[in-house]
């Protein structure tokens, strides 16, 4: 409960202050000065936390097969579950990345009647995925701010967004499918009494923030429009490194600004990175070919071991007692 | 020693997964009799160079550390964090989304929280977070890091010897993070300070010396196959001959010492011993690498390697083409991914073919050990066995995948396959215990042991339950695997959830049927029992 309640709380106080800051006057730090700061930490943190991992070596071939491995050319095997080449790696981390594949096999269980009984659970999954395409959706229709003329395939995903022409202006459909994906995940670390235990401060903030932006954008979308003629001046001054302090930009605009810099800034030090990690997973991305390939380990060093000699001699009188066969009398 | 009393399964099944009221970090870790293992013994960390020897018990409250543990501990930390991209990676990149954590048979035999996968790493983690990460450093428990104090090493001690390192946790885990890896770190620490339990290291030091686990020398290796072809011979009136240490034979074979030391393995061994008589194969026991399996794997990687060195040497010495490994779990996880790299190149050997029939074992063609139930399946395919699964009759089977042939090696089909065509008897389990999704034994990774018992009926009741589903279903009275440690635990966990159910290994149930040229007629199966009782087919 604490750790929900403290990155509310932290998400309040984000939320509070372009309006302080516009109150002292300091609105250009929002607009002209965050931005860089925000994505200077986001790359070269993001370039950072994947080198370090990449410095680490893989020393051994740990794949987690989930189907049958390539062995008799007569067994059908999995070549993507349990790939034993590049290609079916390729495959099975298509199928991770893009359809959440592990997370499609997940089942609940109880207690029924003296055994335990495995529930099909699918939501979890269903709500990650609606989650996490939305976001990806939403966020490539924002570059129509970044880019002059905009370009047509960003015209088209709009439309096609907005193909059921709900309200006016029209309501996308990311935008509906990532508030109910964001508040699911929510409410199930909120209600959930397990998952309320494993929770951390950074699991409630990276929602909240998250929820934040979407609902900022949603805010001026649909009840406080924005002028967006300013506000693609400002994000094409972001672009051509020539900001301008616009004037006619609504509060609303700040906190969604101010929300996206922090949650951009905060990414490469949190659990988002594991957006990056999981292309370097080596249970995932190794094919399951170990035993037909070597694989080298670059830190392989000898070890003390017992030489078939120093058996011998341990117990050379008991071999040849058992009639077995000695190399020295 | 006297060991704690189990509850009865009807008070054991009781098993509630509310979380306790306090937090986790602020729930200390409670040593209750039956949940844990007994520290390991000095002698046996002398004879492996292991640092700390001395006497002390878990339930202490003096654990006899070194004054500097901490330091050895955070060192040790950054070193494996350096060396493996999965510890790190693994560290890192959990969204605690929880798809684990009901996973994990622990967790679903005792409802106690750390055995959630995600949190059993958590223990670790927030260490990490504490000296290697910035957020941890400035935030403290807000970033979810704690300090390395004595409670914490207990807690990790506890929940690390807790885990069966089955793999089950990562075919779940969206992004493959591994629990068995971050068990297998936490391990590898715990023993940096001299904190492991004897269950895993006697048995590495008696095969650092002897060349098995159960520490059996020579001599009895010998009388003890010898002991197993007089058997045979009573059984089908045959004498198979036994070689050992032979210079010169095709095949070295490897298995683990289990098979040869007492029952229902030593059925398994028999199972193996007729096979190779009637095909003719010519191969050879080794007494120097006289175990298949690896201890050193819950031990340390470098445990590993010394102790899987012999397998490679003793082929070496004895000039064989390549090597055939038996029926075993943990011990496919090491020769499968782990041989060839430490102990490899074997450029000594020649890429497996079957002398029988001729096939390219394609598929170890670097490491060049091949696995029983391929060599088997392939044999059974190209119509060099007699086989009369009737005499399988008496048995009503199902498979329990191993996990380590299943989540670490892929060997779903060449198992089956000679259930198949040696049984007509077959039941699957249901779906979400098989496989990939294969229930751990619950006593793997060291944790087969007396004193650990509640928590073994805890770990193993999924599977359990399982096949009392079959039992009740399909009047299934057998339980075949392809794991010594299972055949072993397994027929505990039997006698407690599901009694009347009896472990075998597939070899032994395809030695009863395997027609052997010249044979008297068979009555018996190989455990001596009659094959032609009726047992209800009606269901
Ligand atoms: C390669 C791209 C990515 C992949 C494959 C991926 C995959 C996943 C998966 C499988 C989960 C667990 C299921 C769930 O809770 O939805 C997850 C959780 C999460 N992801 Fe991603 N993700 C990616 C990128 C991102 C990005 C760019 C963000 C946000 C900026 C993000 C934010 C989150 C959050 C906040 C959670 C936790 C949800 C919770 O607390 O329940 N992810 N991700
Ligand atoms: S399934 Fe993976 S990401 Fe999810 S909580 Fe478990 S370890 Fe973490
Ligand atoms: S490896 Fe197996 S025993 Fe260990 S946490 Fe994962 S599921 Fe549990």
């Amino acid at each position: 409960m604490k750790n929900i309640g403290i990155s509310l709380i932290a998400v309040l106080i984000l939320a509070a202050l372009p309006t302080a800051l516009s109150a002292v006057g300091l609105t250009g730090l929002i607009t002209n000065i965050l931005p860089y700061v925000a994505i200077a930490f986001f790359l070269i943190g993001f370039v950072f936390r994947i080198l370090l991992w990449a410095k680490s070596p893989v020393p051994f071939r740990i794949s987690t097969t989930c189907g049958q491995g390539k062995s008799l050319p007569w067994i059908k095997s999995n070549p993507v579950e349990s790939p034993a080449g590049y290609w079916g790696v390729i495959a099975r981390m298509a199928q991770e990345v893009f359809l959440f594949r592990s997370l499609f096999r997940n089942t609940d269980v109880a207690i029924v009647d003296g055994r335990p009984v495995y529930g099909s659970a699918k939501w979890l999954w269903f709500c990650g995925l609606l989650f996490h395409w939305s976001f990806a959706i939403i966020v490539l229709r924002h570059l129509r701010f970044f880019v002059e003329p905009i370009a047509p395939w960003i015209g088209a995903l709009s439309a096609l967004d907005g193909f059921f022409e709900i309200g006016i202006p029209t309501l996308y459909l990311s935008d509906a499918a990532i508030l109910v994906g964001l508040t699911f995940l929510f409410l199930r670390r909120v209600v959930v009494p397990q998952m309320r235990y494993i929770s951390l401060f950074t699991d409630y903030f990276s929602l909240l923030l998250i929820a934040g932006v979407v609902t900022t954008g949603l805010l001026m979308r649909h009840f406080f429009p924005a002028d967006l003629n300013a506000v693609k001046a400002l994000a094409m001054g972001w672009v051509t490194f020539s900001p301008v302090v616009p004037q006619e930009i609504s509060a609303v605009f700040h906190i969604h600004l101010c929300f996206i810099f922090v949650l951009l800034a905060w990414f490469p030090a949190s659990k988002l990175m594991h957006a990056g990690g999981i292309f370097l997973s080596p249970t995932r991305n190794l094919a399951n070919d170990s035993r037909m390939q070597r694989h080298i380990n670059p830190w392989n060093a000898p070890v003390k071991v017992h030489t078939y000699e120093e058996y011998e001699d341990e117990f050379r009188g008991k071999m040849k007692a058992s009639g077995l066969p000695v190399e020295k009398e | 020693m006297s060991f704690a009393k189990i509850p009865k399964p009807d008070q054991l099944i009781k098993i509630s997964y509310a979380p306790p009221e306090t937090a986790w970090m602020d729930t200390p870790v409670d040593f209750r009799p039956g949940t844990w293992s007994y520290s390991g013994a000095a002698k046996n960390l002398t004879y492996l160079d292991l640092p700390n020897p001395r006497a002390w018990q878990p339930a202490d409250t003096d654990w006899k550390l070194p004054a500097d543990w901490q330091a050895i501990i955070l060192n040790g930390m950054k070193e494996r964090l350096e060396k493996y991209r999965s510890f790190r990676l693994f560290l890192d990149v959990c969204v605690r989304c929880g798809a684990c954590a009901d996973k994990c048979h622990f967790y679903i035999g005792s409802g106690d929280p750390k055995n959630m996968p995600v949190l059993r790493a958590e223990l670790l983690r927030s260490v990490y977070r504490r000296y290697f990460t910035t957020s941890g450093k400035v935030f403290g428990k807000i970033a979810g890091a704690r300090d390395l104090t004595v409670d914490v090493l207990k807690e990790w001690f506890y929940y690390f010897y807790q885990c069966t390192e089955c793999r089950r946790c990562s075919a779940f885990c969206p992004f493959g993070i591994d629990q068995a890896e971050i068990t297998m770190m936490g391990r590898e620490l715990l023993n940096l300070v001299g904190c492991n339990i004897n269950w895993v290291i006697e048995p590495a030091a008696n095969c650092f010396r002897t060349g098995n686990h159960l520490g059996i020398q020579p001599g009895g290796i010998k009388d003890m196959l010898e002991f197993m072809a007089d058997d045979i011979e009573d059984r089908t009136g045959i004498r198979v001959n036994v070689p050992i240490n032979k210079v010169d034979a095709d095949i070295l074979f490897v298995t683990p010492s289990g098979d040869y030391f007492a029952d229902p393995g030593t059925f398994t061994c028999m199972g193996y011993l007729m096979l190779f008589h009637e095909i003719g194969l010519n191969y050879t026991f080794s007494t120097y690498a006289s175990e298949g399996g690896n201890f050193g794997l819950f031990t340390s990687a470098e445990m590993v390697k010394r102790l899987n060195a012999k397998i490679y040497a003793e082929a070496k010495r004895l000039g064989v083409k390549w090597i055939l490994g038996g029926e075993c779990g943990h011990m496919w996880r090491v020769i499968h991914q782990y041989m060839d790299t430490m102990n490899g190149p074997a450029d000594f050997l020649q890429e497996p073919v079957s002398p029988i029939t001729g096939t390219r074992f394609e598929n170890a063609r670097a490491t060049k050990m091949v696995h029983i139930t391929e060599f088997t399946a392939d044999l059974i395919r190209n119509g060099k066995l007699k086989l009369d699964p009737q005499r399988n009759d008496h048995i009503r089977f199902t498979y329990h995948d191993s996990c380590n042939p299943a989540r670490a090696m892929g060997l779903f089909e060449e198992p089956r396959y000679i259930i198949q065509k040696t049984c007509d008897h077959f039941f699957e389990m249901a779906e979400d215990t098989i496989r990939e999704k294969t229930l751990c034994c619950g006593a793997g990774a060291g944790l087969g042991n007396d004193e650990n018992m509640e928590m073994r009926m805890r770990g193993g009741m999924p599977r359990a339950m399982a096949v009392k589903k079959v039992v009740e279903k399909h009047g299934v009275n057998r339980l075949g695997c392809i794991c010594a440690i299972d055949r072993a635990t397994l027929t505990s966990l039997m006698d407690y959830w599901v009694p009347g159910v009896t472990v075998m290994g597939v070899h032994e149930l395809l030695a009863n049927a395997l027609v052997m040229t010249g044979e008297k007629e068979r009555t018996t199966d190989l455990r001596g029992n009659d094959m032609n009782i009726d047992v209800d087919k009606s269901i």
